[in-house]
């Protein structure tokens, strides 16, 4: 790749579940045609793909950026969504203020962040009640 | 990690008198380990290896989260039928999808007493 930074744009809807997802799932081919190892790109992708889902139950949708480069992805999910009041409490496994709804359709059990955490290097959540939040999950190409 | 003794994929098709829906190319897939969940959350956060996944929750999300965890089959249980558009997005990502009239306990119970023990978590 050289130098080269790989950058990708993605808008996630808010309004058609279906289609959640599709952010993740275009990210994962283009790693897997980088060549990039299935392990990293697990890691990459499972972190996404729980963050994008967060966007669209909790905040009605919002955009990923995705950057690649010899050393690292990182993936930039952000909303303009209600915020996380407690993040700390956002964090514990099993906490999640999703509506039946949502249970529903499998989702909602609390276990997204921690999820993003175990697989990620790096993940940065700057919040704000009201106004947003975005979630900058970094995953390391290299030891 | 344990695993179980493998099966092939045309043995569960019989096993669970199931009938596929999707790659059906893909017969000869040897399962060694599965995972019955209607909670995409708990696949995703516990799902460790490739694994068979059976549910009974019908929605294009169980296509997307057996796409982000590497499974290669999905089953869903109790006669649920999955709408074309579910059908149409597992063939595109080589994902088989079974269907079968077995509800999920008994499903599973088949394919443990088969020899299909391994967890893939
Ligand atoms: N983008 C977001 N905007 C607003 N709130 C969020 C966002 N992401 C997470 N949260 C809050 O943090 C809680 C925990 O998130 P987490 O992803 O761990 O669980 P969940 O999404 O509720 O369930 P699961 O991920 O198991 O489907 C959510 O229930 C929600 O209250
Ligand atoms: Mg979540």
């Amino acid at each position: 790749m050289g130098d080269n930074v790989i950058k990708l744009d993605y808008v996630i809807p808010g309004d058609d579940f279906s289609v959640a997802g599709e952010a993740s799932s275009n990210v994962k081919k283009v790693l897997n045609q980088l060549g990039i190892p299935p392990f990293i790109v697990k890691k990459a992708t499972i972190s996404m793909y729980e963050a994008e889902i967060n966007s669209v139950i909790h905040a009605g949708g919002g955009n990923a950026h995705v950057e690649i480069d010899n050393e690292k992805i990182v993936v930039e999910i952000t909303d303009q969504g209600p915020g996380i009041p407690d993040i700390e409490l956002a964090m514990q496994e099993g906490y999640s203020t999703a509506p039946d709804e949502i249970r529903e359709l499998g989702f909602g059990a609390g276990m997204g962040l921690p999820n993003i955490k175990r697989y990620s290097d790096e993940l940065e959540i700057n919040t704000e009640v009201g106004k947003g939040t975005t979630v900058r999950i970094t995953i390391r190409l290299k030891a | 990690m344990y695993r179980g003794a493998a099966m092939k994929l045309r043995d569960v098709v019989s096993i669970l008198d199931a009938e596929i829906l999707a790659g059906s190319e893909n017969l000869d897939l040897e399962i060694t380990s599965a995972c019955g969940s209607d909670l995409m959350s708990d696949v995703m956060a516990y799902v460790k290896e490739n694994v068979l996944l059976l549910t009974g929750l019908v929605n294009p999300q169980v296509i997307r989260t057996a796409e982000m965890m590497d499974i290669k089959v999905v089953v869903f249980v109790r006669g649920k039928v999955p709408g074309k558009n579910i059908v149409d997005l597992a063939a595109e990502k080589g994902i088989s999808v079974l269907t079968t009239r077995e509800p999920m306990f008994v499903a599973c119970g088949k394919l443990y007493s088969a020899g299909l023990t391994g967890r893939g978590a």
